[in-house]
């Protein structure tokens, strides 16, 4: 057991190794994860201790990465699989939403294919093109996987464990700007009694207005929930951990009680997952919202360059603007 | 490009390959004979049933019976095969039953048997897509230290496509015991192989690191000779071949399309002076293996399957409308169950349709 404190990325390895350890059919799979272990050396140190067909350096290809860990699962592994960035991760999009996503369906049960995707996401740390996008509403559209977001150490090595023993395909995204975040951590909470990989948790409980974030908008979540507290607003932050399947049970409960909702993400808005949240909301709790739910998000324009990136992510003056809209504060222009 | 029986069923001998199909007795090429009558039989009831309305599709193998029963039949039961939808042949091999080689082409199901009964997975739409699937099945089986192969059918289209060509890279980096079969049936639905490479795609693989052999995909025995030869390779773990097996699809690329579109009669013509079944039927009357009883009993076995395949078929009833959830997730998914709930209620909410089948809800 690693009790300690450690990093986001520390604590994801500390999943991996364990998981490597408990269960002889699971494998990493990735490009440089191996001797370099990961280009944020997140599977560090994994290839020395179990060896080069238990984590694999595989060739520069996505697609292959993933059609291979389908062939894989097929034969009884549980792969994990790395792709190096976010916006690496389209030229598997066949094999993940064609074939990962489909297999049980399509099989009436038959095969099982439980895989994880660690994906390195999001933006805010002055990346280069195509290294900080958001595509979780691309496959939270996709039927027969399941996505997750971490935002802290703990659940980054609790859920990571929990996606590998899942006997569903899982798309685990990990933010980049987390990454160096600090926590204590238990590597060895057993999972049947940790928080379900598909529940929300109530990261900050409150009474006015239900802020609904995840993955790297948790942290600006929480501290625009410690600023409104200073001017006596009360923010109840709902760190949503699954993005599919969402937890409404925990959503809705929390807007019955505040009646009003903020939702929160890097991506684009069109077509996002705030759109999905804000509808299923307005759908289940419409006699008790007292405003229209507010949607605080990325534009809907290309990830911009690194010296533009601060007008694309949400930071607390919007999440807070989002705020003052559903209290009723601020002239909503529509 | 190897061939062991010629067009006019006249074998010609091998030294490198006479070895591998030295058990082939009268016999045996009597029961690749019956393989392939038996395929063809299949293949040509299924078209029919698609004519008369019972299946939304069919795409037959017309013309490609000794490139699939030579393949089929050389495998051992613990390879493991991943198709396209064509391989209806080597699927027959495999044991699976011919009424559920139809049941995803009538609509009734997405996967027409369990991969695992058979050792093949089931059909694959997404062109070259299983080539991968198939490449990291073996490095499984080269974790498990297990003396099997995993086999990647697909044609000469699937060439073009990247899946394939990251598929020979990985099984030529890791040494996978993969065996790559591309049917070469000249035809990418319209476009002919020239579309996809000036090369024969038996040409391609020597780029990867990968040995490759053309092989006469209308001789049953060169085939089968090949694929035998594959298969004891990635069996001794030395890494991956890759076989072309040129063939001809004498039919549509499925029942929806029409190849007068695109294609001459006297190409046709050419072809059919090269068919598999009559070749190796000359064959065995030549070496005195084909007795008159023979060939009726074939015959006989031939339209029994195929009787029993029509009435199967249009005996299969539509799934219940919550078959829809049930598999999409293995583990339990609350959400989802919600949403099949209001769907079910929704149905219910009609009144009863006089006509509707039973248990068709």
């Amino acid at each position: 057991m690693t009790t300690g404190t450690l990093t986001l990325a520390k604590a994801l390895n500390a999943g991996l190794r364990r998981a490597l350890a408990e269960d002889g059919k699971v494998v990493l799979m990735g490009e440089d994860i191996g001797r370099l272990g990961g280009v944020y050396r997140v599977t560090d140190g994994l290839q020395a201790e179990f060896g080069p067909r238990r984590v694999m350096d595989t060739p520069l290809a996505e697609s292959g990465i993933l059609g291979t860990a389908v062939g894989l699962a097929y034969r009884g592994y549980r792969p994990v699989c790395e792709i190096q960035f976010d916006g690496f991760v389209y030229p598997a999009f066949d094999q993940i939403v064609s074939q990962l996503a489909k297999m049980h369906a399509r099989t009436n049960g038959d095969v099982r294919l439980p895989i994880t995707i660690r994906i390195p996401v999001g933006g805010g740390i002055g990346a280069a093109e195509h290294h900080s996008e958001s595509p979780e509403a691309y496959f939270a559209h996709t039927a027969g996987i399941r996505v997750v977001s971490v935002s802290n150490p703990q659940d980054a090595c609790t859920m990571l464990r929990q996606a590998i023993a899942c006997d569903d395909p899982v798309v685990f995204f990990e933010p980049k700007r987390r990454y160096h975040v600090k926590a204590e951590v238990d590597d060895a909470v057993p999972l049947d009694e940790a928080l379900p990989m598909g529940a929300a948790r109530v990261a900050r409980p409150g009474d006015d207005v239900t802020l609904v974030a995840f993955g790297g908008m948790t942290g600006v979540a929480l501290d625009a929930a410690e600023a409104a507290a200073e001017e006596g607003v009360s923010l109840e932050v709902v760190d949503l951990r699954s993005l599919s399947p969402i937890d409404y049970e925990t959503v809705t409960a929390s807007v019955r009680r505040t009646g009003r909702i903020v939702i929160t993400h890097e991506g684009p808005r069109e077509a996002g997952l705030a759109s999905e949240i804000a509808a299923v909301v307005t759908e289940r709790c419409f006699p008790y919202l007292e405003a229209a739910p507010a949607r605080v998000t990325g534009h809907d324009i290309p990830y911009p360059p690194a010296k533009l990136e601060r007008h694309m992510l949400p930071d607390l003056d919007r999440v807070l603007d989002g705020v003052d809209r559903v209290l009723g504060r601020r002239v909503v222009h529509a | 490009m190897l061939q062991l029986l010629t067009e006019t069923g006249t074998r010609v001998p091998s030294d490198d390959y006479d070895p591998l199909i030295a058990d082939v007795d009268g016999d045996a090429l009597a029961a690749l004979y019956e393989d392939m009558v038996v395929i063809r039989r299949i293949d040509t009831e299924a078209t029919a049933l698609q004519r008369q309305g019972e299946l939304a599709l069919w795409p037959p193998l017309l013309g490609q019976e000794a490139a699939q029963i030579g393949c089929g039949r050389a495998l051992d039961p613990d390879d493991f095969v991943f198709s396209s939808y064509r391989e209806n042949g080597i699927a027959y091999c495999r044991g699976v039953a011919p009424l559920d080689l139809v049941r995803v082409w009538r609509g009734v199901t997405a996967s027409g048997w369990n991969p695992y009964e058979v050792n093949m997975a089931t059909p694959q739409v997404i062109i070259g897509a299983q080539s991968l699937h198939a490449t990291g099945y073996a490095l499984g089986l080269q974790n498990d230290g297990v003396a099997a192969a995993a086999v990647a059918c697909f044609g000469d289209g699937a060439m073009s496509e990247g899946d394939v060509s990251e598929a020979m890279v990985f099984a030529s980096t890791f040494g996978a015991p993969v065996v790559f079969f591309c049917q070469n049936n000249q035809y990418a639905i319209s476009e002919p192989v020239s579309v996809q490479t000036t090369v024969p795609p038996a040409e391609r693989p020597a780029g990867y690191g990968i040995p490759s052999i053309r092989v006469d995909g209308n001789d049953v025995l060169a085939v089968l000779a090949a694929v035998r030869a594959a298969l004891a390779r990635a069996h001794r773990g030395e890494g991956p071949s890759f076989i072309e097996a040129v063939t001809y699809r004498m039919g549509p690329h499925t029942t929806a399309d029409d190849p007068t579109r695109y294609r001459d009669p006297a190409e046709l013509e050419t072809w059919a002076q090269r068919d598999p079944v009559s070749r190796l039927r000359t064959h065995l009357e030549t070496i005195g293996a084909m007795p008159p009883e023979l060939e009726t009993r074939i015959a006989q076995a031939a339209d029994r399957v195929a009787a029993e395949l029509r009435s199967g078929l249009v005996a299969l009833g539509d799934p219940p409308a919550d078959v829809l959830f049930a598999h999409v997730y293995a583990e339990p998914h609350p959400e989802l169950e919600r949403r099949r709930d209001e769907y079910l209620r929704y149905l219910d909410s009609f009144l009863p349709d006089p006509g509707a089948e039973e248990g068709a809800r």
